[in-house]
């Protein structure tokens, strides 16, 4: 399991780059996970789904799909796209610091 | 062409799909749901994905049908049931329905909200030119969400530099 320093904290990641201990991931490390999953920059809205992804992810133990991210979290699955282009549900629990999410829808 | 030649022309980048065209041919239920819930998880892995609604997989897109998309009950050994139970007036409605509630419960969209989904998430969706004129129809027959109706030729070079999947 390869280790990644984030905002000069040591953590543990999957070979993909997703947090094994969501409980080491912190908000000041955000910005470089982005950065590296090619987002410059975070803006209030991109806060906004990750916020959300932990929130839901402290609830339920997983990250939601794209189609509950975009109905619980008010921000549309078009806005979401533009957002995390690569993949909302996915890029946004690795910048989360949540597990990779598994659903196939 | 060798793994190698494919990754030299891009085809596959670092061993990833980049792309995936899905051609959808059926009107039944069990014929679109598989190609949708492709075209809907390829977006979510950041691959780009097109589209192409040919012959009876037209009804998908279809203004007035594709709220009505059906199991089929007949001719369908899946479902472990007598062909002539299937046939029975009504069964495929409620077979249809006792689906869809199984569906919503796993957080599965009806067709038309996971279509309009499918376009939200950047995927284009195309109308087959044969099977539109085949059929009689209209660009005004079918959803807003459709980019246009194009011919096997256009669809050939949109699909070019990616993966092809038939359903």
């Amino acid at each position: 399991m390869p280790d990644m320093t984030y905002a000069g904290t040591q953590v543990s990641v999957t070979e993909e780059g997703f947090f094994t201990d969501p409980d080491q991931w912190r908000e000041e490390m955000a910005p470089q996970i982005a950065r590296e999953a090619g987002i410059e920059t975070l803006t209030d809205r991109h806060w906004q789904v990750i916020k959300f992804m932990r929130h839901e992810y402290a609830e339920k133990g997983t990250g939601p799909s794209v189609r509950a991210l975009s109905k619980t979290s008010g921000v549309s699955i078009k806005e979401l796209y533009e957002l995390f282009p690569k993949g909302p549900a996915k890029l946004a629990a690795k910048i989360a610091g949540i597990p990779k999410p598994r659903g196939c829808i | 062409m060798s793994i190698d030649a494919a990754i030299a022309s891009g085809v596959i980048a670092n061993g990833k799909i980049e792309k995936v065209s899905i051609i959808v041919s059926k009107g039944s239920l069990e014929g679109i749901y598989p190609a949708l819930i492709m075209a809907n998880g390829a977006r979510a892995e950041g691959i780009e994905a097109n589209l192409f609604f040919t012959f009876f997989g037209l009804d998908a897109i279809h203004k007035a049908r594709h709220e009505h998309i059906k199991l089929a009950t007949v001719g369908n050994p899946g479902l472990h049931m007598a062909t002539w139970a299937g046939g029975l007036p009504g069964v495929s409605s409620v077979m249809t329905h006792y689906l869809a509630n199984k569906m919503e419960a796993l957080d599965i969209p009806p067709i038309p909200e996971f279509i309009e989904m499918i376009a939200d998430t950047g995927a284009g969706l195309y109308g087959c030119k044969a099977s539109v004129d085949l059929f009689g129809l209209a660009r005004d027959d079918l959803i807003d969400q459709v980019k246009d109706i194009i011919t096997v030729g256009e669809f050939y070079d949109l699909a070019a530099g990616g993966q092809i999947i038939f359903t």
